[in-house]
């Protein structure tokens, strides 16, 4: 279940067996059968953490999602909110347990009832709960300290949407709280962190909350051997222009066309149909969507997930020849033992058949969307903007799309490409296409332009120099001859185009951001460098060609493709550096500007 | 060594001993006479309440506090009421309970902590006696009043009283009783002269029958388990025919046994649920002893119980005989989990069973490994060849780890450093001829001695034997002496034992400083000096309880100086905020990072001050103003105008009123809404903004009239939307109207036309407004529209039009190949023609494949 998080560089599975831990810890708390009602953004996340089985274990007999009026009956001794410390879900619950909306007490026999505030408790949610005049009918209010979950086996993730938005719209540093206390958390698992780099406004705040909560834990220092050599904190806003571009590696794509959440995908469920039995076929067509798990623990997608997708075909039909090869050794099969030996590896040759089938479904499934004309004209003005081909003039493609009337949030992952590859954009321009959208698409728009233009997504053009041209040959964003099948640079995951971010983490690693002043300066906010003194005797000896591990934390969300990219520098042979990812939410363009839509309640 | 057995007295199997642990060091004229005396078990202080000298009215009663060698550490005199008794709390707090049932608490210096009372009922009837005693739940106070009833409660620190049940026929304090604590429950066991009840919270039992048929040996005791349930057990022999009633009891450290004294003189010993008999003495004595206590080892197989007369102090066990002490002066004892302390005037004894393994090495003509081993390592510092025919002895037998082990635990029962040194170095030598022996029994042995021996001292006056101090565990008794102030000591204690600093030396420091702060002739300045000195590199250190303790004694501007020193910047918020500093807890909480405390602070400001001020507050703090104005955007849509109102924000009361616009049903409340946006729009400068609302109001007035006017319903749809509603429902004028008024551009309502007359069906239209002028979108996106609504036939009349570069598009879009070849030949693109190419099929015309690929190769080459 969940051997692929043990099996990376760092062993990512110690902090899930620690959030299980306590978990069981509070469930056996309460003791008795159990209930829990479930605040419904919290289910994806703990299903990382863990399955209905583990809950049952612990005698969780029912599971509800948290909504207004009564509680349904259940005959259980205790109930059990898994909530957010928000206050609106305060008033649900207040709502749910108060004497008024229960049943006539002799119904039901007295029940215990708990609130788990994930991740931090509240005094602001427990101050609510007393003015409900609820906060006395709870025996146990406790916090489940779930700040980064393990995704994969290189990956984790705080599964927080709202982070971005928050930290650069609405200056609400929570998020980045939880952060700095979940890389306490991790640095009291994996040994503190020797080094931490960091570029951003809100990457130096990290910086100095996690220095800060150092000196207040000292003392009680754990003595580990740290396996995290450095740490770099990433603001988002230091690369905009990333998650706007359509990811091209496989990953990336399904991201992209169906979205992955807590690593589940839903696909259409028409291709899967033909992989049951094959007299059903026609009879029922499923029309629920096939929902499936995507993680390295599928041997096959780990090694494909990352490849741009134009390399996709030719590593399913490799993959195809192998199994098929496999298969066929039955026929050399001669001795019994042999024959055990073929029987014994059945399953596993069995499985990975039908993750080939899958993926080759999958595969198909995209390809008819990447062969499109939309697709490639979208793609190609994309990479106009990258290289700074007309980026200062009203665009015909946009304008034809929003004539057309396409889907709105195309035209803003556009525009704002636009507006960040030319640094800005004229004024003129700027409010041409503004009121293009709001004629096209409402007026209400406004407050979501109104948020893009405070994120600095979309921006009027300030000066009249546009440094993207420099930021670009300086740190070589763009290069022309990227290689998909062989790909010897990490700008192959957006077939061109080389994420800033990652450069960044490339320059870091070799030969240091000193040779990268001039452009370090043209991005916002501060860039720094703090150590962190480790307790004697902890000094690691690295062994001749060892490699470093790098923690890279992006704060407001990280892409797939950028997630692609940084393991691909991690497999280079003489990268000499290893990359754990951890961000607060793995985004893409779309869900990213989804974040920052404000959409006014109709009455 | 024979010394050492000197004072050793046999009792049936086992030796008992009294050791002097102290010559007193107070000068009490009559010594214990006429004294109110509490002495606190594992070697704690000791409480004499003097009475005065001349009973008058006038004098007063003398409380003093001293340590158990006798060394003053409080004396004041008594101005309270009536004192009943005294007793000690588990953190050696000293309790007075009064006759009135006032309960006063005073620490180790006497200094007044707090008081409780034990009930309104007993300030009429008083206290006849009270008892303090020790529990897992903490200490607990005990009392029986006039009214013969009795009042418990468990946990002083956590008061609730219980009235126990009465007991019949019991008229003012019964003959004697004592309080167990068994099965999580306290209860009192009772004797009023012949008869033994037990009182729990509920009922009280009649316990021993005692049956009147003479010469019965045999008793019954009937024990209710509960009101339903009758057990009846019989008692074991015991009490002699003539006795009847039960003068004295007692309870032993652990609760688990109890020993009743009759006015026969006989002795009973057995276990506290009444069960098992272990023994029965006649002591011959027939007047009631002043104090009876057990005298038991844990482990030990002989029940023992000390009781003192006046002038006998008797050792009672398994067998008949009896081991008796004459008293010189008065004294009191205080059982010890592993033995009694005799407290006199003058001196302070330990009397306690020999352990086995002192009496395997030390008993006269022992032939124990220990034994052996001790006696080797004598002749090996005499140099003598003896010492290796001992040793020999010992191997032979191969019981050198057993000898090694016996010395090693004899040591720690020994109170003079002077053996225990000898036992030690007997180990150690034995230890040399071993491998594999494990090192640390004997390592911490001496670490623990050490420890003990330093506690022990004179000064400090904790005589705690090593039993004892394994049983309290280091922690407590660094506590111990943290509440004698002995902080140097404590300090050094931890840093010997090497304990976490979290946990040892800094919360050592801690509780210094939280005395420090208290001492009221020192100016701030130089305690947040000397603290800041002390604490200065401690790790772990909460300055924020040492700030706490100095804001209780009302010395708040020490305790903000302190809570500088706070490294963790949310714990200084709440006390801050208790010291009403709530600006300062403001930037605290910023600090922290913690939004969480910044909500808090900042829900505290909203209800203190007035809004101005609040308002103006976090103005200067931005962190707090943007969570604050969060909290608002969810919580108090009002507030949040409010504030942007106060700090001139245009752009943002501006997007207010838009959102508000859009909750309003009514549409003259909607524009009017709209309208104040556009002021504030304008106030911002925001020209743009203000415009497009002025549209946004332009396009409303608009819908509503057509909506009124024609029916439809246009209403909420965006300026897009309007239009294809309009022209796909034939109003082309309205349509005309409104891409004037708003400046649609030409590209987008070409577009917009083009489709709406596509979808439904106007072809006719279609060809005409295709020819009303030159098309600004080229004619390409009419053979598209043409194709997507599946017309090939109305498609075609437009590629005609398409420019040279669209050409081969809008032949593929309805389908000609040969025409896309033709135009794609003709433009001679290497791309075009491998589009054209891809589209062809294996059913496509040989030669036309022939060309493209010919055309094609040439394109190349140029």
């Amino acid at each position: 279940m969940s051997a692929h998080l043990s099996n990376g560089r760092v062993n990512l599975n110690i902090l899930r067996e620690a959030a299980r831990k306590e978990l069981r810890e509070f469930l056996d708390k309460c003791a008795g059968s159990k209930a829990i009602v479930w605040d419904e953004y919290l289910t994806g996340p703990f299903g990382l953490i863990a399955q209905y089985s583990l809950l049952k274990e612990h005698e969780v007999e029912k599971m509800f999602t948290l909504k207004g009026g009564r509680l349904p009956a259940a005959d259980v001794k205790n109930i059990i909110f898994f909530v957010r410390p928000r206050l609106e879900l305060m008033d649900i619950i207040a709502e749910n347990i108060s004497e008024k909306n229960g049943r006539p007490p002799q119904m039901h026999s007295p029940r215990d009832f708990h609130i788990l505030f994930v991740p931090r408790r509240s005094m602001l949610c427990e101050q609510r709960l007393k003015e409900q005049g609820v906060l006395g009918s709870f025996i146990n209010i406790d916090e489940y300290i779930l700040d980064l979950i393990p995704y994969d086996g290189d990956l984790l993730s705080m599964e927080s949407e709202g982070a971005f938005r928050e930290c650069y719209l609405e200056s609400d540093q929570t998020s980045l709280y939880h952060t700095a206390k979940g890389l306490m958390t991790l640095q009291a698992l994996y040994g503190t962190i020797p080094q931490i780099f960091g570029k951003g406004e809100c990457a130096r705040h990290v910086a100095n909350m996690m220095l800060r909560m150092k000196r207040e834990f000292a003392g009680s220092q754990t003595q580990i051997l740290p396996v995290f050599d450095s740490l770099l904190l990433l603001d988002r806003n230091i690369d905009l222009l990333t998650p706007l571009a359509t990811q091209l590696t496989y990953e990336g794509l399904i991201d992209e066309v169906y979205g992955i959440t807590n690593g589940y995908a839903k696909l259409p469920p028409e291709k899967f149909a033909a992989q049951k039995k094959q007299g059903e076929v026609g009879k029922d067509l499923p029309t629920e969507p096939k929902k499936m798990q995507l993680n390295s623990a599928e041997e096959l997608y780990a090694e494909i997930r990352d490849k741009n997708f134009n390399a996709i075909g030719a590593a399913l039909s490799k993959k195809a020849k192998i199994i098929s090869a496999a298969f066929e050794e039955r026929h050399n099969a001669k001795t019994v033992g042999e024959i055990k030996q073929f029987v014994s590896q059945l399953p596993h040759m069995q499985a990975a058949r039908s993750s080939l089938a899958n993926h080759t479904s999958i595969a198909e499934l995209i390809k008819d969307i990447t062969t499109s004309e939309a697709f490639f004209d979208n793609l190609t003005v994309e990479q106009e903007f990258m290289t700074g081909v007309d980026t200062d003039k009203v665009n015909t493609y946009i304008e034809d799309s929003i004539a057309q009337k396409d889907p709105l949030i195309k035209i803003l992952r556009l525009v704002c490409m636009q507006s960040v590859c030319n640094n800005g954009l004229k004024q003129k321009i700027l409010d041409y296409y503004k009121r293009e959208i709001l004629q096209t698409y409402g007026y209400e728009h406004m407050l979501t332009l109104n948020n893009l233009e405070k994120t600095g997504l979309l921006k009027p053009q300030t000066s009249t120099r546009n440094n993207y041209p420099t930021i670009r040959k300086t740190l070589k964003l763009w290069m022309e001859d990227a290689n998909e099948q062989n790909p010897n640079d990490i700008s192959y995951v957006y077939s061109g185009y080389a994420p800033l971010s990652i450069r960044l983490t490339q320059v870091l690693a070799r030969p240091g951001w000193r040779s990268i002043e001039e452009v370090l300066k043209m991005l916002p906010g501060p860039h720094f460098e703090e150590r962190q003194q480790l307790p004697a005797g902890l000094h690691k000896k690295r062994q001749q060609g060892e490699n470093r591990t790098t923690l890279v934390f992006f704060l407001g969300g990280v892409t797939y493709a950028e997630v692609a990219a940084l393991r691909f520098l991690s497999q280079m042979e003489d990268g000499g550096t290893e990359y754990i990812i951890a961000t607060t939410k793995l985004i893409n363009g779309t869900s990213w500007i989804k974040s920052l839509m404000d959409r006014p309640e109709a009455p | 060594m024979a010394f050492i057995t000197a004072n050793w007295n046999p009792l049936g199997e086992a030796f008992y001993r009294k050791i002097e642990l102290y010559e007193m060091g107070w000068s009490l004229r009559d010594g214990l006479k006429e004294c109110l005396v509490a002495a606190a078990p594992y070697g704690g202080p000791i409480a004499l309440l003097r009475q005065p000298q001349r009973p008058s009215s006038s004098a007063r009663p003398q409380l003093e506090i001293y340590s158990s060698s006798g060394a003053n550490m409080a004396s004041f005199p008594w101005k309270s009421g009536p004192v009943r008794q005294l007793g000690w709390t588990v953190c050696d707090d000293l309790l007075c309970i009064q006759e009135d049932g006032t309960v006063l608490i005073y620490d180790l210096f006497g200094a007044f902590k707090r008081h409780f009372s034990m009930g309104n009922e007993v300030v009429q009837n008083q206290v006849l006696e009270a008892k303090v005693f020790h529990s897992p739940y903490g200490t607990g106070v005990a009392i029986v009043t006039g009214a013969s009833r009795f009042t418990l409660a468990t946990n002083i620190d956590d008061l609730k009283l219980r009235r126990l049940p009465e007991v019949p026929g019991l008229q003012g304090a019964p003959s004697c009783w004592v309080v167990l604590t068994q099965d999580r429950q306290t209860k009192v066991l009772l004797a009023n002269g012949v008869d033994l009840y037990i009182l729990d919270n509920t009922s009280c039992t009649p316990v021993v029958r005692q049956t009147q048929t003479t010469y019965s040996l045999l008793c019954l005791i009937i024990l209710a388990l509960s009101p339903l349930t009758v057990c009846v057990f019989q008692t074991p022999p015991g009490l002699s025919p003539q006795a009847c009633s039960i003068v004295n009891m007692a309870v032993s450290f652990s609760y688990k046994y109890l020993a009743l004294f009759t006015d026969s003189g006989h002795l009973w010993m057995g276990s506290a649920n009444l069960k098992d008999k272990l023994s029965e003495v006649d002591t011959k004595v027939r007047t009631p002893p002043k104090q009876m206590v057990w005298c038991r080892r844990p482990k030990s197989q002989q029940p023992s119980v000390v009781i003192m007369w006046d002038r006998l102090l008797l050792v009672a066990g398994e067998c008949t005989d009896t081991i008796q002490y004459t008293l010189d002066e008065e004294s009191v004892c205080v059982a010890e989990l592993d033995g009694v302390r005799i407290i006199g005037g003058s001196r302070h004894e330990l009397l306690q069973e020999v352990p086995s393994a002192c009496q395997d090495i030390f008993k006269i003509a022992s032939m124990a490994p220990g034994a052996l081993l001790l006696e080797a390592h004598k002749e090996y510092e005499k140099s003598s060849q003896k010492a290796d025919e001992y040793l020999r002895e010992i191997k032979e037998q191969s019981v050198l780890g057993e000898a090694v082990r016996q010395c090693v635990e004899a040591a720690g029962y020994e109170h003079e450093p002077e053996t225990q040194k000898t036992l030690l170095r007997a180990a150690s030598f034995g230890k040399c001829f071993l491998s594999n022996y494990p090192p640390e029994p004997f390592v911490s042995m001496c670490r623990d001695l050490k420890v003990l021996n330093s506690v022990r001292e004179y000064t400090v006056g904790i005589p705690l034997t090593h039993t004892q101090y394994k049983q309290m565990t280091v922690q407590v008794l660094i506590d111990r002496l943290v509440y004698r102030k002995l902080y140097p000591l404590a300090i050094e204690i931890c840093r010997y034992l090497k304990t976490p600093e979290y946990q040892g030396v800094s919360r050592v420091l801690k509780h210094w400083a939280c005395c420090k702060v208290q001492q009221k002739e020192e100016p701030d300045e130089s305690i947040a000096h000397a603290v800041s000195v002390k604490l200065g590199e401690a790790a772990g250190i909460s300055y924020s309880e040492i700030a706490a303790r100095a804001y209780e004694c009302g010395r708040t501007e020490l305790a903000i100086k302190l809570l500088e020193f706070e490294p963790r910047s949310g714990e200084q918020v709440p006390l801050l905020l208790k010291m009403k500093r709530s600006q300062l807890a403001l930037s605290k909480a910023i600090e922290s990072g913690d939004t969480d405390l910044v909500y808090t602070v900042v829900t505290y400001l909203k209800n203190e001050m007035n809004r101005g001020d609040f308002f103006m507050t976090l103005r200067n703090q931005p962190v707090a103003l943007s969570l604050y104005r969060q909290f608002c955007k969810h919580q108090e849509q009002d507030t949040l105008k409010d504030l942007f109102n106060q700090d001139d924000d245009h752009q943002e009361l501006g997007n207010f009123y838009v959102k508000a616009s859009y909750k309003e049903k009514k549409l003259e409340a909607r524009l009017s809404l709209l309208q104040s946006a556009v002021d504030e729009y304008n106030k911002a400068k925001n020209e743009f903004a203000a415009k497009a609302t002025e549209e946004e109001m332009k396009l409303l007035r608009f819908q509503r009239r057509l909506d009124e006017e024609k029916g439809e319903a246009l209403l909420g749809l965006s300026l897009q939307e309007t239009l294809h509603a309009l022209l796909t429902s034939n109003f082309h004028k309205q349509a005309e109207q409104l891409y004037r008024d708003f400046r649609v551009p030409d590209k987008r309502y070409w577009w917009l036309k083009l489709t709406a007359l596509a979808e439904k069906d106007d072809w006719e239209e279609m060809e005409k407004f295709a020819k009303s002028k030159k098309s600004p979108i080229g004619y390409l996106p009419f053979v598209e529209v043409c194709v997507k609504q599946h017309n090939k036939y109305e498609a075609k009349k437009y590629v005609s039009k398409v420019t040279p570069e669209q050409k081969v598009k809008a032949h593929l879009a309805i389908g000609d190949l040969e025409g896309a070849a033709e135009a794609a030949i003709e433009r001679r693109s290497e791309g075009e023609i491998s589009t054209v190419l891809s589209r062809c099929s294996p059913t496509t015309d040989r030669a036309l494949l022939e060309r493209l690929n010919r055309a094609r190769s040439t394109a190349a080459k140029k």
